[in-house]
């Protein structure tokens, strides 16, 4: 095989009988190639436009499963219904509050962590594999675990601790059901953070941190001159990836609390499936469905295009 | 005084002394779940929270009585799988004709099938639910494994694209002057030279099928609910079995765990859509 390959190498540089009949084959090729990406760009076109049409119209009309009724035209009535809830407000700061905190904690913890294991120390490769497991996990597992073995207030691990401080151990479910829930999704999306940041750490130039530092430059102005500049870019993508998965976050609030004690849990995307599955109010379930893809295609549009600059690069 | 370079050894361990602790800290809740899972109820539910016990089988015999385990798991599996596999007889082929015969419109469809993954869930969820009541798919393993192929779609043509930009052209190019079809080129030639990468693209499929738990929990009830419904199922508050909900949740952890651990250094690539390496 190796052979053949230098040969070809030639013969698209000197004049060979076979060019013509190379040619030949490639334009044939370039059709069955067109041929080739289209079943992948048809199902996701589908999967694109029908459901997302429905959700518009859907959302234009009054469509309750309960009252099944003539689903009359109704304008933005439900955007109006849908943002005047009182759940409404409740699940747009919660949505804010959990991707703002998560992400905040994700990264700086990412950053310090990744930095930390950047360096040769004994039993490395166990603490990289100790460090990712947790996005490994299933949410249910995730939220279930945490909820019973660790949370809780009488038999939890936490509760242990604290009464090993001589502090009275905390309902964390009922006293700070939100921050509860920023905890535990935190801890599934950190080894995210530190898997990236990590790959993205190993391509540094050591080089020229090594230069700086005979220049004798500290760890700091090392860290804020070489190392975060570096980062920017895997710091940019975790922030936007994680940004698109947050906002959807719902298996961890479906089996630890339910969107509750009140609304003080529920995020955007709880209170869509409540309206939708438990309320079965399809139109006004929609309206909320359309705010959401709204919202995630600002941090999409982001990304797309630092990705798409990504791309450009390699060529 | 120590010397310097005394002081600098010194300092190496104890960041790795800090790394440890860090590292053991993050592993903790996992470390905790597979303990628990060898203790009766009594001592998974005992306080203070019981480090030593007898440990025992009990658990892990139990679960599949208890919960039907195995339906649950058959069902994990078939999904996953399911659609890991027609995910890569998409993937490749679509991966394969932009990598190697580039257009103009080559990168605006890339990016175009990125932005299908940005539509989130809620959005769609009421048309796909009143769809899948209509044509009966609801509740169906076949309906689940349409939904995860193209949730991952775009995942896995973006990972086995990045992997195909790295073979050199010439190569494909030599295989067709030797008379290759279509079908042996990719085969024979552009697969075994990316094993290792589609390998990983497969693996990365599996985990995200096996975990996901958005349409799994909205759109199956029991006949076709996989692994992350049936541990759902475990967060009604009657009745506490910490020490069966440690076992199933160990049970169904464990495979991706290990699929996780192998695969962790090419997974960036496909979870960073190509932008990290």
């Amino acid at each position: 095989m190796k052979t053949t390959a230098l040969n070809a190498g030639s013969a698209s540089s000197a004049a060979d009988p076979k060019q013509c009949s190379r040619q030949g084959s490639i334009r044939t090729t370039s059709r069955i190639n067109r041929f080739m990406v289209s079943p992948s760009v048809l199902v996701l076109a589908l999967w694109m436009v029908i459901p997302l049409s429905m959700t518009i119209y859907f959302s234009l009309i009054r469509y309750n499963l309960l009252y099944p009724g003539d689903n009359e035209f109704v304008g933005l009535e439900n955007f109006q219904f849908f943002v005047t809830d009182f759940g409404f407000m409740a699940g747009m700061s919660n949505t804010l509050l959990l991707v703002g905190a998560v992400l905040l904690i994700t990264v700086v913890l990412g950053v310090l962590i990744s930095l930390l294991i950047n360096q040769a120390f004994w039993g490395r490769g166990v603490v990289r594999i100790l460090l990712i497991s947790p996005f490994f996990i299933m949410p249910t597992v995730n939220a279930l675990i945490w909820k019973n073995l660790l949370l809780h207030p009488v038999s939890g691990v936490f509760a242990a601790i604290w009464k090993f401080f001589g502090a009275t151990p905390i309902d964390w479910f009922s006293e700070f059901p939100l921050f509860s829930i920023i905890m535990i999704v935190s801890w599934q999306w950190l080894p995210f953070a530190i898997l990236l940041l990590m790959t993205a750490l190993q391509s540094l130039d050591q080089e020229q941190q090594e230069a700086a530092r005979l220049d004798g430059a500290g760890p700091w102005a090392l860290f804020f001159h070489l190392t975060l500049p570096h980062l920017a870019r895997p710091i940019a993508v975790v922030v936007m990836i994680e940004t698109i998965f947050l906002l959807s976050i719902f298996a961890e609030i479906f089996t630890t609390t339910g969107g509750g004690p009140g609304y003080e849990t529920t995020n955007l995307a709880y209170l869509i499936y409540s309206q939708a599955l438990l309320q079965f109010d399809v139109g006004l379930a929609s309206a909320g469905g359309l705010i959401a893809v709204v919202l995630a295609n600002i941090a999409a549009f982001f990304l797309v295009r630092l990705i798409g600059k990504s791309l450009t690069e390699k060529q | 005084m120590l010397s310097l370079k005394q002081r600098r050894s010194l300092n190496t361990l104890l960041l790795g002394v800090l790394a440890w602790g860090v590292a053991l800290a993050i592993f903790f809740p996992i470390f905790w779940m597979l303990l628990t899972s060898f203790k009766t109820e009594i001592d998974a539910f005992a306080t203070p929270p019981q480090l030593f016990f007898s440990p025992t089988l009990e658990n892990y015999t139990l679960v599949n009585e208890r919960s039907d385990y195995l339906h649950f798991a058959w069902n994990s599996v078939v999904v996953s799988f399911g659609s890991t596999i027609i995910g890569m007889m998409l993937a490749v082929p679509a991966a394969y004709s932009m990598a190697f015969f580039e257009t103009k419109r080559t990168k605006g469809t890339l990016l175009w099938m990125l932005s299908t993954k940005m539509l989130p869930p809620v959005g769609v969820l009421v048309p796909i639910y009143l769809l899948f009541k209509d044509t009966g798919l609801l509740d169906t393993k076949t309906g689940l494994v349409i939904i995860y192929t193209l949730i991952n779609l775009p995942i896995m043509i973006w990972m086995a694209y990045t992997y195909f930009k790295e073979i050199p052209k010439e190569v494909l190019e030599a295989a067709r002057m030797d008379g290759s079809t279509l079908f042996q080129e990719i085969w024979r030639v552009l697969l075994p030279m990316s094993k290792g990468g589609l390998a990983a693209t497969v693996l990365l499929s599996l985990i995200l099928s096996w975990n996901e738990a958005f349409w799994s929990l909205n759109l199956t009830a029991s006949e076709a609910a996989p692994l992350t419904a049936l541990i759902a199922s475990y967060s009604s508050p009657e009745g506490l079995f910490w020490a069966k909900l440690s076992a199933v949740s160990t049970l169904a952890c464990a495979p991706i765990l290990i699929f996780g651990w192998i695969s962790q250094k090419q997974l960036v690539r496909g979870l960073s859509f190509g932008a990290v390496k």
